[in-house]
C-alpha cells in the first residue's frame, strides 16, 4: 500500500494544497482586513486612546536624539556642566513619562485584543453548533478545532501587537522625519538614500516568507492531523504491526515539515544581515557627508550624534518588520479560514415563524419520502409508512439498507430530497428543530460518551435532570448493577470516549441518557446490540411500561427483540418491501420470513 | 538542570555544523566591534579638523565592516538554526518511535490532546532552546567579553558607571519572565482545555444536537473562554513592564553616559568620539542583556518540557519484549492454551478473570458468551498482548506469549476489535491495512468474504472511496466489515471476532460465516458474541461468569446443561415458537 497517501485530511502530497490553506491575492488582503476591523468597531474608544497615546510616546522617543545633539553643541562643547545637568534631569523626564504612557498603552491594547478574540472565538463556536452534519461528515474534527482554537489564537497577535506596533512605528518615523527634516534636510536626504534599496529587499523578503510560511503552516497541519488520527488509532497500528510502517510514513511528513522551515530560514538569515548592512550604510553615508559638513564648518558635531542615534531607531521597526510581517501574515490566513467557518452556510434553517407542537402526541409520517448523501446516489426511495401514537414500529432490513438514514431525516440531522415527514401532521420543516428534538430522544448507532463522570454523560450537563431520574434511567437499562459496583458510583470518572468502560456497558450508559430525557418519542437505533440477551429482555420488559402511549421507532437485527412490534417494516436498499405485524410477516413468506428462518434454523428448545 | 544534558545526543550528532556556527559568531562579533571604534576615530578626525579623504576612508571601512559582519551572520543562522530544526526532526522522530512502543492502557487513560500538546508545545520550547537559545548564548558572552574589554580600555571609570544598569536589567528580564511563565503555564492549561472541550464538542456532535443541548454547551464554552481572556490579562499585566523597564535602564545608561561623560569631555578626559564609540556599544549591549534573562528562562522552559516529555519517555512499557523472547521463533501455528490465568485492571481494581485454564487446539473455533461487563473482550486482548496477564500462563504452540516477538504474534492474529477504527483513507488502503503489498486480488477476496464487495459496488468510488474520519461516512455494518476484511486481508493464523456482527443483519452474518468456515479451515478462531446464531457451531463454547469460564462445552452439550448458556438461547427464541412448543 502507499505510504504518502493518508487521508483525505488535504495530505495527500505535500505539495497539493489544502484548499482550506490557499492565500488569496491582495485585493482580497484588505476586504479580510476589513472585515477584521469591523470586529473592533466595539471598542473604538479604546482604539482612539491607543493612537493619541502612541502619538506621545512616539515623540518622547523621538526628541531625545535631538536633546542629546543640544547636550554635546550647546553644554558639552561649551562646558556648560550645570546646563548638562538639567538636559540629563530633561531627559530623564521623558524617560519616565514615555514609560508610563507605555504601560498603559500595552495593556489596554492587550486588554482589547483579548475582548475581541472572546468576541470571536464564542460567536464561531456557536456558529459550528449551528452546522448541519452535512459539514461534520466531510471535515476533519482536527481541521475545526484549530478554527476556534488556534487560529483565532493567532488574531490576538494581530489585534494586540500588530495593528498598535504598526501604528507606533508609522508615528515613530514621522517623528524621526520631522526632527530630521528640521535639523538637517540634505543630511537627511542622503542618509535616506539607503531607504529604497530597504524598500525593494523588505518587499522581496515579504514576498519570499509570504511562500514559505505558507508551506511550513501546511506542513505543519499535515504533521499534527497525522498524528493525532494515529493517535487515536494507535491499538490498530500495534494490533497490525505496523509500527515500523508508521515511523516511515512520520519521517516523511516530519522531514516535509523540517524541510519547510529550513527553507523559511534561509530568507531570515539573508534579511536580517541586510538590514544591518543598510543600516551602516547610512551610518556611513552620515559620517561621510554630515563629516564633511562638519569640517567645512556648516554643520555642528551634535547633529552628526543625533543622526546617528536616528538612523538606529529608523532602522528598528524595520527590522522587527520579518516579526511583524509573520503576525500579519499567520494572521490573515487564519482570519481566511475563520470567516469561510463563519460564512458556511451549512445550516438546516429554522422556519422564520415555527409552528409550535401544542400537546405532542407522537404521531409520525413519511410521504414519499427519497434522501441521497451525495447527489443523486438515493439511498431511501419513495418511503411512506406512518406510526400512531403509542405505538412502537420497528425497522429491519440489510445492512446499508438505510436505516439509520431514515432516522437521521425524522430528527432533521440532514433534510429530505422530496417528499416530506409529518409529526402530528405538521412538516418537520415548519417546526422549529430544537421543539422537534426537544420530543424525540435517540439512542444513536455509534454510541459516544463524553470525558467526565458517568452522571454527566446521562444528564448531559442539563441540571433539570434530577439524580433520582438518572438513577431510575439506569436502573430501567440495567446500568444500575455495574455502576454501583464502581467505588465512586455516578461520580466515576469517564475517560475520552469511555474508554475504560466494556462497550456493552458504554452502550447501557447511552441508553439511560436517552430515557433520563422523558422523550415523547424514543427512537432506538441497535440501541442494544452489544448487550446481552438477558439485560437485553430486562430492558425491553422495563421500558414497556415507560412506553406506554408513547412512541417508538426501533432498529434491530435480533428479531427476538423487535417481535412484538405493532408494525414491523422490512426495509431493503432503500425501500420498503414489507410492512406488517411479526405474524402477518411471516404469513407472507417474504423477505421477513426468510430472515427468521436463517436466525431461527436449527435451534430448538429441547 | 541535568536533564538537559540528555541533549547532548542531539548536539553530538550535528557536531561540525554547530562548532562551525560558534566559529562563525566569533568571527562576526570580532568584526561588528570594529564598526563603534571606527566611528570614534572618525568623530574624533573631525575635531581634530582633519581631511575629508580620510573621513570618507572610515566610512567606506565602517560599511565593509558591516558586509563582512553581516555574511557572517547570515552564516550562523544557516549553521546553528538550521541545526535546531534538525534537532527537533530527531526530537518529535525519537518521540513517535517511543510512542508506538507505549502500551494500550497508555493510551486508554490519556486523552489525544494531552499527548499532542506534548507533541507540539513541549517539543517546541525544546526546539527554542537547542537553537536560538544557544546561539544567543553564545553570541552574549563573546560580544560581553569583547565590548567590555575594549570599553575598559577606554575609560574604566565611565564603562562601570554605565554599564551599572545593565545587570538590573538582566535581572528582571529573569525575575518578570519567570513570573510570566508562571502564568503562561495557566494559560496554556486554559488553552488545552478550551481545545479539549472543542474536540469532544465536535465528536459528540450528533448527541448535542439531539438533545438539544447546544446553548448549554456554548455556555460553558464562554465561561471557559472568559476564564481564559482573564488568565491572559493576569499575565499582561506583568508582561506589560517589560517594555517600559527596557526603555527606563537602558535609557538611563545613555543619559548617564552624556551627563558623566560629558563631564569628562569638558575636563578633558574623554573625546566626543569616545562617547559616540560608547554610545553605539551601549546599542551592542542592549539586547544581548535582554537575551540573557530571556535564554535564562528559555533553559528553564526547556527543561520543564524536558521533564513532560520525560514522563512520557519513562512511561512504563508494559508490554514489550524482554530476556524471554525468542527471536528464533518466526512462524506460529496457532493452538492456544491459558494456563491459571487471572487479570485485572489495577491493583485496587477487581479480578476480571480468576484462574483461567482454557485450550484452544490449532485449526478449533472457540466462541466466549457472557454477559456485558464479563471481561470477553479483556480476555482476548490477553491473547494479542494489548494487556499482560496479572499471574499465570498463556501459550501459544506450547510457547509461552512472552517468549514470542510481539511482531511475529501479532501479524499472526487477525484481530477485529468490538469498537471499529478506520483511518480517513481510502477503503482499499483501509482494508490492506496490514498487507505489504498492494493486491486486488487479495482485496475483492476479502471483501467477498466479509460481504463487503455488494455495498461498495453502489459506491460511485467503489474501493478508492475515501472515508471520513473513524468511518463516519458508512453505516455501522458497513464500517464493521470493512475491519473484518482488514483482519481477514493478514491471512492470521488466529482470527478473533470480538462481537464484530453485533451490527450486521443476520443474513449478511449467516453468509459471512459460511465463507468464513472455508477461509477458517486450518486457522484458529475465537468469536465472542451475544447471538446464540453465531456461536452455536463452534467447537467450543465457554461462558464467562464472575471471571471463571462457568460452562464448557458444544452447543449441544450446554443446552443439556440447561445453565446460563441454555438461559440465553431460550430468552433468544421467539415467544409464538416457545408457545406453540407448548
Ligand atoms: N454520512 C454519510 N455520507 C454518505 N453516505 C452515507 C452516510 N451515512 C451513510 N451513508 C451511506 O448510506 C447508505 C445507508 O446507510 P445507513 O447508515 O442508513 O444504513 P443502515 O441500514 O443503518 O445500515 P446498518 O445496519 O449497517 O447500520 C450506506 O450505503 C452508507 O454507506
Ligand atoms: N482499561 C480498563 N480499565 C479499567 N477497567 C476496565 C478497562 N477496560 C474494561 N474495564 C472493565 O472491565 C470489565 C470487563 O470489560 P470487558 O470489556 O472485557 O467486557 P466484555 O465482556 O467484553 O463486555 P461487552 O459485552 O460489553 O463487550 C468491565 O467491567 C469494564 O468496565
Ligand atoms: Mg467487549
Amino acid at each position: 500500500m502507499s505510504c504518502n497517501v493518508r487521508g483525505s485530511g488535504g495530505n495527500n502530497s505535500a505539495k497539493s494544497q489544502n484548499p482550506d490553506d490557499e492565500i488569496l491575492g491582495k485585493a482580497y488582503d484588505s476586504k479580510l482586513m476589513k472585515r477584521l476591523l469591523s470586529y473592533v468597531k466595539p471598542y473604538k474608544k479604546y482604539v482612539v486612546a491607543a493612537i493619541f497615546v502612541n502619538i506621545v510616546v512616539a515623540a518622547l522617543g523621538a526628541i531625545r536624539p535631538y536633546l542629546t545633539k543640544i547636550a554635546i553643541d550647546d553644554y558639552i562643547v561649551n562646558s556648560n556642566y550645570d546646563g548638562l545637568v538639567t538636559i540629563s534631569a530633561i531627559l530623564f523626564g521623558t524617560l519616565i513619562f514615555q514609560a508610563i504612557a507605555q504601560y498603559f498603552l500595552t495593556y489596554y491594547t492587550q486588554l482589547m485584543g483579548q475582548n475581541i478574540i472572546y468576541d470571536l472565538r464564542v460567536k464561531l463556536f456557536a456558529h459550528v453548533q449551528k452546522l448541519a452534519l452535512k459539514y461534520f461528515d466531510k471535515t476533519p474534527i482536527g481541521r475545526i478545532v484549530t478554527r476556534v482554537t488556534n487560529d483565532v489564537e493567532s488574531l490576538n497577535e494581530l489585534f494586540a501587537s500588530g495593528i498598535v506596533m504598526i501604528f507606533s512605528d508609522i508615528f515613530i518615523i514621522i517623528w524621526i522625519l520631522i526632527f530630521m527634516f528640521a535639523m538637517e534636510w540634505e543630511l537627511t536626504l542622503v542618509s535616506l538614500s539607503v531607504l529604497p534599496f530597504l524598500i525593494y529587499a523588505t518587499f522581496l523578503f515579504r514576498r519570499k516568507v509570504r511562500e514559505s510560511y505558507r508551506d511550513v503552516r501546511f506542513q505543519l497541519a499535515r504533521l499534527n492531523s497525522y498524528m493525532q488520527e494515529h493517535i487515536t488509532g494507535m491499538s490498530i497500528i500495534q494490533l497490525f504491526s505496523k509500527e515500523k510502517k508508521e515511523k516511515t510514513n512520520f519521517a516523511e511528513i516530519n522531514d516535509a515539515h523540517k524541510i519547510a522551515n529550513i527553507n523559511s530560514i534561509f530568507y531570515f538569515a539573508v534579511f536580517f544581515p541586510i538590514v544591518e548592512m543598510l543600516s551602516s550604510g547610512a551610518v556611513a553615508l552620515i559620517i561621510w557627508y554630515g563629516g564633511g559638513n562638519v569640517i567645512q564648518g556648516t554643520m555642528t558635531i551634535g547633529v552628526l550624534f543625533a543622526f546617528i542615534q536616528y538612523t538606529e531607531m529608523f532602522f528598528r521597526p524595520i527590522r522587527d518588520l520579518s516579526e511583524k510581517y509573520n503576525i500579519m501574515q499567520t494572521a490573515m490566513a487564519s482570519s481566511e479560514r475563520i470567516f469561510k467557518l463563519l460564512d458556511n452556510d451549512t445550516i438546516i434553517e429554522n422556519p422564520t415563524s415555527p409552528k409550535a407542537i401544542n400537546n405532542f402526541t407522537g404521531n409520525v409520517d413519511f410521504k414519499n419520502v427519497w434522501f441521497a448523501y451525495n447527489k443523486e446516489e438515493y439511498v431511501l426511495k419513495d418511503i411512506s409508512f406512518s406510526v400512531n401514537t403509542g405505538e412502537t414500529v420497528a425497522i429491519v432490513g440489510a445492512t446499508g439498507a438505510g436505516k439509520s438514514s431514515i432516522i437521521n431525516l425524522l430528527n432533521r440531522f440532514y433534510d429530505v430530497n422530496k417528499g416530506s415527514i409529518l409529526v402530528d401532521g405538521i412538516d418537520i420543516r415548519d417546526i422549529s428543530k430544537e421543539d422537534l428534538r426537544n420530543h424525540i430522544s435517540i439512542v444513536l448507532q455509534d454510541v459516544f460518551l463524553f470525558s467526565g463522570t458517568i452522571a454527566s454523560n446521562i444528564n448531559l450537563g442539563d441540571s433539570s435532570i434530577t439524580e433520582e431520574q438518572i438513577i431510575n434511567a439506569s436502573k430501567t437499562v440495567g446500568a444500575h448493577g455495574f455502576i454501583s459496583k464502581l467505588p465512586e458510583k455516578y461520580n466515576a470518572v469517564v475517560k475520552e470516549k469511555g474508554a475504560t468502560l466494556s462497550v456493552g456497558q458504554k452502550q447501557l450508559i447511552s441508553f439511560a441518557r436517552a430515557l433520563a430525557f422523558n422523550p415523547q418519542i424514543l427512537i432506538l437505533d441497535e440501541a442494544t446490540s452489544s448487550v446481552d440477551t438477558e439485560t437485553e429482555i430486562l430492558i425491553q420488559k422495563a421500558i414497556e411500561k415507560l412506553l406506554k402511549g408513547r412512541t417508538s421507532i426501533v432498529i434491530a437485527h435480533r428479531l427476538s427483540t423487535i417481535q412484538n412490534s405493532d408494525k414491523i417494516i422490512v426495509l431493503h436498499k432503500g425501500e420498503i418491501k414489507e410492512v406488517g405485524t411479526h405474524q402477518q410477516l411471516l404469513s407472507k413468506k417474504g423477505i421477513y420470513f426468510k430472515l427468521y428462518q436463517l436466525q431461527y434454523k436449527d435451534q430448538e428448545v429441547k | 538542570m541535568n536533564r538537559l544534558f540528555t541533549l547532548n545526543k542531539y548536539f553530538k550528532r550535528n557536531k561540525g555544523r554547530l562548532s562551525l556556527g560558534v566559529l562563525f559568531i566569533l568571527i562576526s562579533d570580532f568584526t561588528q566591534v570594529f564598526i563603534p571604534l571606527m566611528l570614534k576615530d572618525s568623530i574624533d578626525a573631525l575635531q581634530a579638523n582633519a581631511s575629508s579623504d580620510l573621513i570618507i576612508r572610515y566610512a567606506i571601512i565602517i560599511f565593509a565592516l558591516a558586509v563582512v559582519s553581516g555574511f557572517f551572520r547570515y552564516m550562523i543562522r544557516q549553521t546553528i538554526i538550521v541545526v535546531s530544526r534538525k534537532i527537533e526532526f530527531d526530537l518529535r522522530q525519537d518521540f513517535w518511535t517511543h510512542l508506538l512502543k507505549l502500551s494500550h492502557r497508555y493510551f486508554q487513560n490519556t486523552s489525544t490532546g494531552n499527548i499532542m500538546a506534548h507533541a507540539t508545545n513541549d517539543i517546541a520550547a525544546v526546539r527554542m532552546y537547542v537553537g536560538p537559545a544557544v546561539m544567543y548564548s553564545i553570541d552574549t558572552a563573546i560580544k560581553f567579553l569583547i565590548v567590555i574589554t575594549i570599553m575598559l580600555s577606554i575609560n574604566p571609570t565611565l564603562t562601570a558607571i554605565i554599564l551599572l544598569p545593565l545587570p538590573i536589567l538582566s535581572f528582571f528580564v529573569y525575575k518578570l519572565s519567570k513570573k510570566i511563565h508562571k502564568k503562561f503555564t495557566l494559560i496554556q492549561e486554559t488553552f488545552s482545555d478550551i481545545t479539549t472541550m472543542a474536540q469532544e464538542n465536535f465528536s459528540g456532535i450528533r448527541i448535542i444536537k439531539s438533545y438539544v443541548r447546544e446553548a448549554f454547551e456554548i455556555e460553558k464554552f464562554a465561561k471557559e473562554s472568559s476564564e481564559y481572556r482573564k488568565r491572559n490579562m493576569d499575565k499582561i499585566k506583568i508582561q506589560a513592564f517589560f517594555m517600559p523597564l527596557l526603555f527606563l535602564i537602558t535609557g538611563t545608561s545613555i543619559i548617564l553616559l552624556i551627563l558623566i561623560g560629558g563631564n569628562m569631555v569638558i575636563d578633558n578626559q574623554l573625546t566626543l568620539g569616545d562617547i559616540a564609540a560608547f554610545l553605539f556599544f551601549l546599542g551592542m549591549l542592549i539586547w544581548p542583556t535582554i537575551a540573557f534573562g530571556w535564554v535564562a528562562n528559555i533553559v528553564q522552559q526547556a527543561d520543564a518540557s524536558l521533564k513532560r516529555l520525560h514522563t512520557i519517555y519513562d512511561e512504563k512499557i508494559e508490554v514489550k519484549e524482554s530476556k524471554e523472547t525468542d527471536k528464533s521463533i518466526e512462524e506460529i501455528e496457532g493452538s492456544i492454551k491459558f494456563e491459571k490465568v487471572s487479570f485485572k485492571y489495577g491493583d485496587e481494581l477487581p479480578d476480571i478473570l480468576t484462574n483461567v485454564t482454557l485450550e484452544i487446539p490449532k485449526g478449533s473455533t472457540l466462541a466466549i458468551v457472557g454477559h456485558t461487563g464479563v471481561g470477553k473482550t479483556s480476555m482476548i486482548n490477553l491473547v494479542s498482548r494489548l494487556f499482560d496477564v496479572t499471574s499465570g500462563n498463556i501459550f501459544i504452540d506450547g510457547k509461552n506469549i512472552k517468549s514470542i516477538p510481539l511482531n511475529v504474534l501479532r501479524k499472526n492474529i487477525g484481530m477485529v476489535p468490538q469498537e471499529t477504527f478506520l483511518f480517513s483513507d481510502t477503503l482499499e488502503n483501509n482494508i490492506l491495512y496490514g498487507v505489504e503489498n498492494k493486491n486486488k486480488e487479495l482485496l475483492n477476496k476479502v471483501a467477498n468474504i466479509s460481504q463487503l464487495d455488494k455495498d461498495v459496488n453502489q459506491f460511485s468510488e467503489k474501493y478508492n472511496t475515501v472515508l471520513g474520519e473513524r468511518g463516519i461516512t458508512l453505516s455501522g455494518g458497513q464500517k464493521q466489515r470493512t475491519s473484518i476484511a482488514r483482519a481477514l486481508a493478514i491471512n492470521p493464523k488466529i482470527l478473533i471476532l470480538d462481537d464484530s456482527f453485533s451490527a450486521v443483519d443476520t443474513k449478511t452474518e449467516e453468509e459471512i460465516l459460511i465463507k468464513l468456515k472455508e477461509f477458517m479451515k486450518d486457522r484458529t478462531s475465537i468469536i465472542i458474541s451475544h447471538r446464540i446464531s453465531t456461536v452455536k457451531d463452534a467447537d467450543n463454547i465457554i461462558v464467562l461468569d464472575n471471571g471463571v469460564i462457568a460452562e464448557q462445552g458444544k452447543h449441544n452439550e450446554l443446552i443439556d446443561v440447561g445453565g446460563i448458556y441454555y438461559d440465553i438461547h431460550y430468552k433468544q427464541l421467539l415467544e409464538d415458537e416457545l408457545q406453540r412448543e407448548g
